[in-house]
């Protein structure tokens, strides 16, 4: 399975996303550069954590106009999975690829520390390598990740099962329902804000984000080459 | 030459977590008398008249780029640009 992860002007976390499909999950992956215009040689959509474009104006909001980004939603069209993490949800958001907005932290603070995620719907291509309600700590590290939707949003999030991930403990953004990842109606673009890609091996602190990565392969694999 | 004043600002639904920090510095300065703070954006643009009507040129650019409707309200003053 090929990869794209889609570097920003400001993009930070993108050398962790790449070193997390490369050698942790041994699959193939490039980066692409935001002024690309054809996605159609990947098979998954990877937009990182940063500060694309300094944050200006609001995060991910110029980002949303850079030419790759029109190949992004033509992939997620094309149902190939995309996923978004930190600056990439926000820029999912902006893009109107997932619902809802990112704020500022109810506290104002940037905050950057393990938390406890928990699973909540692990029926997506993103979580069957999870338990239901299964409890995984990743590490978070934003300023701006308190999800905000209105009620009627919300209500459909809810009834379609895409809320994905919550924050098992205390929330530490403010984000409605403790909201930590939600997923479209159609099940292949996920957004969330802790960073799975900086939890793929025990030296570095745990390994509870590589069956989120194993888990997109796993579905592309059975899709994609069990007809050989 | 026009000139555009965007004023940018939270939804009333939308909480507003630096306002209340600020108006929490207020009553600590003993302005009892602010009740509320929201905090927005103030964007000023300078457009030359052409073809396109300049209200239907700035709404476009408020609701593509300048603003994020799910969480923000605008409102914008069209006046002719002084030169220098």
């Amino acid at each position: 399975m090929k990869f794209a992860v889609i570097v920003f002007p400001g993009s930070n976390c993108d050398l962790d996303m790449y070193h997390a499909i490369k050698d942790e999950l041994g699959e193939e992956v490039e980066y692409v550069w935001h002024d690309e215009k054809d996605l159609s040689g990947f098979d998954g959509i990877l937009l990182p954590g940063g500060f694309s474009y300094g944050d200006y104006l609001r995060c991910g909001a110029m980002a949303k106009q850079s030419n790759v980004m029109s190949e992004v939603v033509k992939a997620a069209e094309a149902g190939k999975p995309v996923l978004g993490i930190c600056n990439g949800f926000q820029v999912l958001t902006e893009a109107g690829l997932l619902p809802g907005a990112l704020l500022r932290n109810k506290n104002l603070k940037f905050m950057c520390r393990n938390v406890e995620l928990k699973v909540v719907n692990n029926e997506t291509q993103f979580t069957t390598g999870y338990e239901k309600d299964e409890v995984i700590q990743i590490p978070i590290a934003h300023g701006e990740g308190n999800y905000y939707c209105d009620d009627e949003t919300l209500a459909s999030l809810i009834e379609n099962n895409q809320i994905v991930f919550k924050y098992a403990s205390e929330g530490p953004n403010g984000s409605i329902e403790d909201i930590a990842g939600i997923i479209n109606e159609k099940g292949n673009v996920l957004g969330m804000m802790p960073h799975p890609e900086r939890a793929v091996h025990e030296l570095i602190g745990g390994s509870d984000g590589l069956a989120l990565f194993k888990s997109i392969v796993k579905q592309w694999r059975e899709t994609h080459v069990s007809h050989a | 030459m026009k000139k555009v004043k965007v004023y940018v600002t939270l939804r009333e639904s939308v909480l507003d977590p630096q306002g209340s920090a600020v108006m929490g510095a207020l009553h600590s300065m003993e302005y009892n008398e602010v009740k509320d703070v929201r905090i927005g954006k103030f964007l000023e643009l300078q457009i030359e008249e052409g073809t396109r009507d300049i209200d239907s040129v700035v709404k476009e650019m408020c609701e593509k780029l300048l603003t994020n409707t799910v969480i923000e309200d605008y409102r914008y003053e069209v006046e002719e640009a002084v030169s220098k």
